[in-house]
């Protein structure tokens, strides 16, 4: 066993965990945050996104717990502040982007990587962006135009934690796009 | 989908890597960003005792210009180059080529060290290493070396680093002015490895190709330098006919690899065009229609 520490939503945790554990399991079975799904467990599908540090998302069924310590990590869970949803949640109720909701809180924190790496994506660059989580029901029209509607609401000053601390960084667009 | 069990050993230098490498031996493996690694480890075809974690060793990672050469840190992750404004006006085929690494959370915890030293023959990195002539910088208990990237990628999987290394840095030169490069991917639609990637970089001198240095990853069972496509390039005119007749090179020499997305004869095809394609915009990018810089590459 392994003595870890680390900040999960804003609150520190102290366990020990084997090392071979990985972060999706800590999270849902050692802290019982069940937002963070597991799907395919290949590191394809998305549904285990979180966010280290603050702004890069990671798929939480690709790193171990240990390899988390003394990192900050953000999960669906700690997105909404006093009964107040995130912008990207209220947009994906607003935009309906979800039917089953299986994927939604991979694609949630997927999208809040991107708007920290890149606050005015055009339409091109969310599909880009998304890349990584897959949806098999909805399809990604919607989910798309809420992404679009969350950048614009946390543009607007807001007293949202996470709006506030938008960072900015050059928008990437080196590649043309792939054949595929 | 559990790895086996193993120990965690997080060093907090490149000393204290090598130290628990010599301990360990075989039994060891580092881990940098873990997304090669943690897929082999989940299916247990990698079973190892001690998992060494480099990722947070601070000097394994950054971009830095250093005597004309640009100078990558192993831990680099592959988004860190896709944004690096150093790389995109100096070598842009490098943020190009980054940037269509699997998807964005991969590209935000996997590293340039550790896709170099998997040497996935899909891998997108060790391509472009050739093409751009990169060196990389091996350390291990009696000291540094440098090695060639054409003699880095060895086989399948296989290295030339020994088994006490920990690859630190890989060295670019600054390319030279009139030079140019490009990335030409076909991704596999579900895991976006390459089924094929082709990886130039020309120097124009006037109108001819004054050299070329063009490589290809995914149809073989390494990532390899084209030397046929090199040699019916160089000295010649940078033309559509030229590139055409010498893109058809592209996979002499090599026992190109069928599977269920397509039989070799595809993939060889596909590779062809790919050479074109790159071949192509490299020189486009030399002449400075596609540069984002004077020096660019």
């Amino acid at each position: 066993m392994t003595r870890i520490s680390l900040t999960v939503n804003g609150i520190t945790h102290e366990h020990d965990v084997e090392p071979r554990m990985l972060l999706v399991h800590y999270l849902r079975d050692t802290l019982g945050l069940t937002g963070t799904h597991v799907g395919c467990d290949t590191s394809q599908c998305g549904a285990c996104t979180v966010v280290l540090d603050g702004e890069r998302s990671v798929k939480a069924c690709t790193m171990f717990a240990v390899q988390a310590a003394g990192a900050e990590v953000l999960t669906i869970e700690g997105l909404a502040h006093d009964g107040t949803l995130h912008p990207l949640q209220a947009a994906f109720r607003e935009e309906h982007a979800l039917q089953c909701g299986f994927c939604t809180p991979g694609m949630i924190m997927a999208a809040y990587g991107l708007l920290r790496a890149n606050p005015h994506p055009s339409e091109a660059e969310i599909r880009a962006g998304l890349e990584g989580n897959l949806c098999r029901c909805t399809g990604y029209h919607n989910i798309v135009k809420a992404v679009q509607r969350a950048a614009q609401e946390m543009e607007a000053p807001s007293t949202d934690q996470a709006g506030r601390e938008g960072r900015v960084f050059t928008p990437v667009s080196v590649a043309p796009v792939a054949a595929d | 989908m559990y790895p086996a069990p193993f120990e965690y050993h997080r060093p907090g230098s490149v000393e204290d890597a090598i130290a628990l490498l010599t301990t360990y031996e075989d039994d060891a493996k580092l881990l940098a960003g873990g997304h090669s690694l943690i897929p082999l480890l989940k299916l247990r075809f990698a079973q190892p005792k001690h998992l060494i974690d480099v990722r947070h060793i601070a000097s394994l990672s950054g971009v830095r210009e250093v005597d004309g050469a640009i100078v990558i840190g192993a831990t680099t992750t592959h988004a860190t180059l896709e944004r690096s404004p150093l790389l995109r006006q100096m070598l842009p085929i490098l943020p190009e080529a980054a940037s269509q690494i699997g998807d964005a959370q991969v590209r935000n915890m996997g590293t340039i060290g550790g896709s170099l030293a998997h040497a996935d023959p899909s891998a997108d990195l060790p391509a472009v290493m050739l093409a751009v002539g990169a060196e990389m910088t091996a350390v291990g208990p009696r000291g540094a070396r440098t090695i060639r990237a054409e003699e880095f990628f060895v086989d399948l999987l296989t290295t030339a680093l020994a088994s006490d290394e920990v690859l630190t840095e890989i060295r670019i030169l600054v390319p030279a002015v009139g030079t140019g490069g490009a990335y030409e991917k076909y991704p596999h639609p579900a895991s976006r490895y390459a089924l094929v990637g082709v990886a130039a970089v020309v120097t124009l001198a006037g109108d001819a190709m004054q050299r070329a240095q063009i490589a290809v990853t995914g149809i073989g069972s390494t990532p390899s330098r084209a030397r046929e496509v090199e040699r019916a390039l160089a000295g010649r005119p940078a033309d559509a006919e030229t590139i055409a007749a010498a893109s058809s090179h592209v996979a002499d020499g090599i026992e190109v690899r069928g599977d269920l997305t397509g039989p070799a004869e595809w993939r060889g095809a596909v590779a062809r065009e790919h050479a074109a394609r790159a071949i192509t915009r490299a020189v486009q990018r030399a002449r400075g229609e596609w540069a984002t810089g004077a020096r660019s590459a």
